[in-house]
């Protein structure tokens, strides 16, 4: 069985020192090794930031596509072959921003894949402009004077959206979000797990300690019930989506494949493409 | 008795036109017929003119033609916008319930039937159609055994019943014809034909099919006009397969789809019209960049943006060539006919196998969605070849230490081997950013030089497609040299053989493979000709600029274009051509 060092390989990151995405690469490793994958198992579709580059210091397959379409390229990929683990990640401009529409249908289709956002609530790629994530009044490169679009709330947007399985988790605390992700491997649909991540050089108010004194632990909450999808709207909006843990599951909803007519259990990619004699002769019927 | 006549049948849309076409021309194909039927349908869904047009012939016929024997109309509105295509002997066959008049300046003769009026009596009014069938076939001398079969496998659903009040329409409508017109239109049958069994089918019915020989489980799409019945075919059809479709939230979740799925080892597909293919340029390229399989529809239509959506035109040619930023291998081919589309598909996903590239099938409306006879496929012609794929570890090497899988390995040809994710020692990245042969992001000025080389390496050589003309050249020198792509093939051909019958020596080449483009090939057949005609459905030359870009010759070169929405007549190849040949220009 593969340790969380098999999934590490030779590339040295180059991220800042201090970068949040530093522990979302290493909660994967371990979640991975946790659940007894082996590198060949997962594959791990990114999107383009500084948090995309994470595929490629994975060492599992990775696919790098381009920005804010890691989401249709990993359900694509999950379809194609269903005994794949699959994971998206990518930062919050990825997901939030110009792959949106992919979130939310995502979201709503529900295909069997663990999407993981680094969200910095900045574009740390492209140096600092603002995010859909940046709070307003926050000043970048692309707002001096201040962002003054409002905030997006990707989770309670995720619940709207019919999510069946809705997480948040913060960079400091690498127990949690391990443990988080292997729920979301788990979890058989759609997992969205939210990771505050923070951004080092181009975000100065959201910092590690901005986080520590601002963040909720649902998990020490004992009246929380993550199955009540009401609550878990109520608690998003109480704290300002300031919250980490399991927000929502839903235990119940069947995944995509599930769902799909005649879709068999052996995956696509393994199946004999040739159409037998009979199947051609009755298809080319109907045209006669 | 004539060998061919061309008939239409219009009222307004929803009405049951669709139908009333569909059960005629299936008899017509089981009797060993040639067909070629175009539907004239607005972007509105209810309500405005609707007609399908239909040629019927005892030998091979692809295209519209320019006038028109029998008019089947119900209402006033189908014979005023369309009457003046009737020529002097042409009939008009129009439901007496609106008491139809014949516009001035035609001559044609109109019998008046009174199809509702029948139909109720019969049993109900919907019934008019199948009148009209009766009346229709009546004219033309077709026996009525022909609509048993076709008029059960429609209705047997409802009960016997149904069935058989249907045949009891299509039998009144055809005596009130025998008895009304006395025998009086002799004029109109048509021969009998060969009675050999062929297939009737759109485009899109043969590309959805060959995706399905071609082994393709899976497709990603969002509808559009005239792209859709593809997915509604493989809709209808992938699951019988273990596939699937995907109704996704837009082109570019359709293509990245595709792509994922492709790299995940399925055989995945996309269709979409210009506006579709618009959006899917950036990840076009990344298939391009990472060396994924991927092949892709374009259904053309009248552009640009919304353009004319209903509408016949082949201006996404440059688009399909050049559109994605940065250089990428990419393949483009266009059939011209169904039965080509056919084969085409099937071809598509091996050649996008055999290079790891994205090949685009280029279609057009009147291709796409134009009916037209088919010879019976070929079931031993379908072949599935896998190219260097690497599907499970037998064979790999054991990778020690984090060591990677060279998936973009240097080769003499250009194409490396690619092993599908899940496959242990195959472990290897993959990134739209420039990188080495693991697939790691490299910016080595030497690694990407190399890189570059090796992916445009690929096609260089030439690709291995089996059709990349279709050559109709029986002159060594010809005074002419007609040169075309996709749906214009049969009126090409018409043109030619009037062309021909006035004692013009003409040769016609149709273009199959448009990238890599076969200059050799396009360059020999140029040399025969004294000049060089490129017809095509737009308005600034666009295939004419790649024979001049890629064969020269560019003075014996002109362009008749055609950019109103509507397919090209035989008339206007004659004329545009007869045109050049006098004036030597057009
Ligand atoms: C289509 C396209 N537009 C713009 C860019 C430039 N770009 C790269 S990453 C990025 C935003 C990155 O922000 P985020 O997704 O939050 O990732 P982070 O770098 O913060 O991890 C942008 C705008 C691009 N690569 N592609
Ligand atoms: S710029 Fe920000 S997000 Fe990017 S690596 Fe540095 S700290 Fe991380
Ligand atoms: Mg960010």
């Amino acid at each position: 069985m593969a340790t969380f060092k098999e999934f590490r390989n030779k590339v040295k990151p180059n991220w800042c020192p201090g970068c949040g995405d530093f522990s979302v690469l290493a909660a994967m490793q371990r979640a991975f090794a946790n659940q007894g994958l082996e590198p060949e198992d997962v594959t791990l579709v990114s999107g383009i930031g500084c948090s995309g580059r994470i595929s490629g210091y994975m060492n599992a397959y990775g696919f790098h596509g381009i920005h804010g379409r890691a989401l249709p390229i990993a359900q694509g990929l999950k379809l194609a072959n269903r005994d794949l683990t699959v994971v998206a990640a990518g930062g919050d401009g990825d997901g939030f921003a110009i792959g949106m529409s992919h979130t939310i249908h995502a979201i709503r289709r529900n295909v069997d894949i663990t999407y993981i956002v680094m969200d910095n609530q900045v574009y740390g790629l492209t140096k600092g402009q603002t995010s859909p994530r940046s709070e307003m009044g926050f000043k970048t490169k692309s707002t001096p004077k201040g962002a003054i679009e409002a905030t997006i709330a990707p989770l309670e947007m995720a619940l709207t959206a019919g999510a069946g399985f809705v997480a948040q988790a913060f960079s400091s605390d690498l127990k949690q979000m391990t443990r988080l992700i292997e729920e979301g491997l788990n979890h058989k649909g759609f997992s969205l797990i939210n990771v505050y991540s923070p951004c080092v050089t181009y975000n100065k108010i959201n910092t590690y300690d901005w986080f520590k004194e601002n963040l909720t632990n649902l998990e020490q909450d004992e009246s929380y019930d993550p199955s009540d999808r009401m609550m878990a709207m109520q608690k998003l909006m109480e704290n300002n989506g300031l919250v980490t843990g399991l927000i929502y599951q839903n235990k119940e909803r069947k995944s995509y494949e599930e769902m799909i007519s005649g879709f068999r259990e052996e995956p696509l990619a393994k199946q004999d493409l040739k159409l037998p004699k009979e199947d051609f002769d009755q298809l080319v019927a109907e045209f006669a | 008795m004539i060998k061919q006549l061309s008939w239409k049948v219009g009222g307004q849309q929803g009405e049951g036109i669709d139908s009333t076409g569909e059960i005629f021309s299936t008899a017509l194909n089981r009797l060993g017929y040639h067909l070629y039927g175009y539907r004239h349908f607005s972007s509105r869904i209810k309500g405005g003119h609707s007609n399908t047009k239909i040629r019927i012939s005892i030998r091979p016929i692809r295209a519209v033609s320019d006038d028109l024997d029998v008019l089947v109309a119900f209402d006033q509105e189908t014979i005023d916008l369309n009457a003046h295509e009737l020529h002097d002997r042409g009939v008009i066959l129009a439901d007496a319930k609106f008491k139809p008049v014949v516009p001035e300046g035609v001559s044609a003769r109109l019998f008046s039937v009174p199809f509702t009026k029948i139909a109720q009596d019969v049993g109900l009014a919907q019934m008019k159609n199948m009148v009209a069938v009766g009346a229709s076939s009546a004219l033309l001398g077709l026996p009525l055994e022909a609509f048993q079969g076709v008029i059960e496998e429609k209705f047997s659903r409802k009960g016997q019943q149904v069935v058989d009040k249907n045949m009891e329409a299509i039998q009144s409508g055809v005596d009130h014809v025998l008895k009304e017109t006395g025998g009086m239109i002799e004029d109109l049958k048509l021969e009998p034909s060969d009675g050999k069994k062929r297939l009737y089918m759109i485009g899109n019915d043969a590309i959805a099919l060959g995706a399905i020989a071609a082994g393709a489980r899976l497709m990603a799409a969002y509808p559009i006009t005239p792209s859709s019945e593809i997915m509604e075919y493989l809709i209808k059809q992938l699951s019988k397969f273990g596939g699937t479709v995907v109704q996704t939230e837009d082109e570019i979740a359709a293509i990245s789809m595709v792509l994922g799925a492709n790299y995940g080892g399925v055989r995945a597909l996309t269709a979409s019209a210009g506006p579709g293919l618009s959006l899917m340029t950036e990840a076009i390229g990344l298939a391009g960049m990472t060396e994924t399989p991927a092949v892709i529809v374009d259904t053309q239509r009248g552009g640009p943006s919304t353009g004319l959506p209903t509408k016949q035109e082949q201006s996404d040619i440059n688009a399909m060539l050049y559109s994605t930023h940065g250089e990428i291998p990419k393949i483009v081919i266009a059939p011209s006919t169904a039965e080509e589309c056919f084969y085409d598909t099937i071809q598509a996903f091996n050649l996008a196998d055999r290079y790891q590239c994205p090949v685009i099938i280029l279609s057009d409306l009147a291709l796409s969605l134009g009916k037209q006879t088919v010879e019976p496929l070929d079931y031993d012609r379908i072949s599935i070849d896998r190219g260097n794929l690497i599907t499970d570890s037998e064979g790999l090497k054991q990778l020690e230490n984090s060591e990677l899988f060279k998936r973009y390995e240097w080769t003499e040809d250009g194409v490396s081997s690619r092993v599908l994710p899940g496959v242990k020692n195959g472990l290897h990245h993959v990134t739209g950013v420039e990188h080495d042969e693991v697939g790691r992001p490299s910016e080595n000025p030497l690694n990407r030089q190399r890189m570059v080389e090796k992916r445009l390496k690929k096609l260089e050589q030439g690709i291995d497609f089996e059709h990349p003309v279709h050559v109709d050249a029986e002159h060594e020198e010809a005074d002419l040299l007609i040169v075309g792509i996709g749906s214009t093939r049969g009126v090409i051909h018409e043109g030619m053989e009037r062309l021909q019958a006035d004692g013009v020596t003409v040769n016609h080449l149709h273009i199959r493979q448009l990238l890599p483009f076969p200059a050799e090939t396009v360059k020999k057949e140029m040399a025969k000709a004294k000049k060089v005609v490129v017809v095509e459905n737009n308005a600034t030359g666009q295939l004419a600029s790649q024979l001049k870009l890629h064969v020269g010759m560019a003075d014996k070169i002109s362009h008749v274009g055609k950019y109103d929405g509507n397919p090209f007549l035989p008339s206007e190849i004659y004329n545009q051509c007869k045109e050049l040949l006098v004036h030597g220009h057009v």
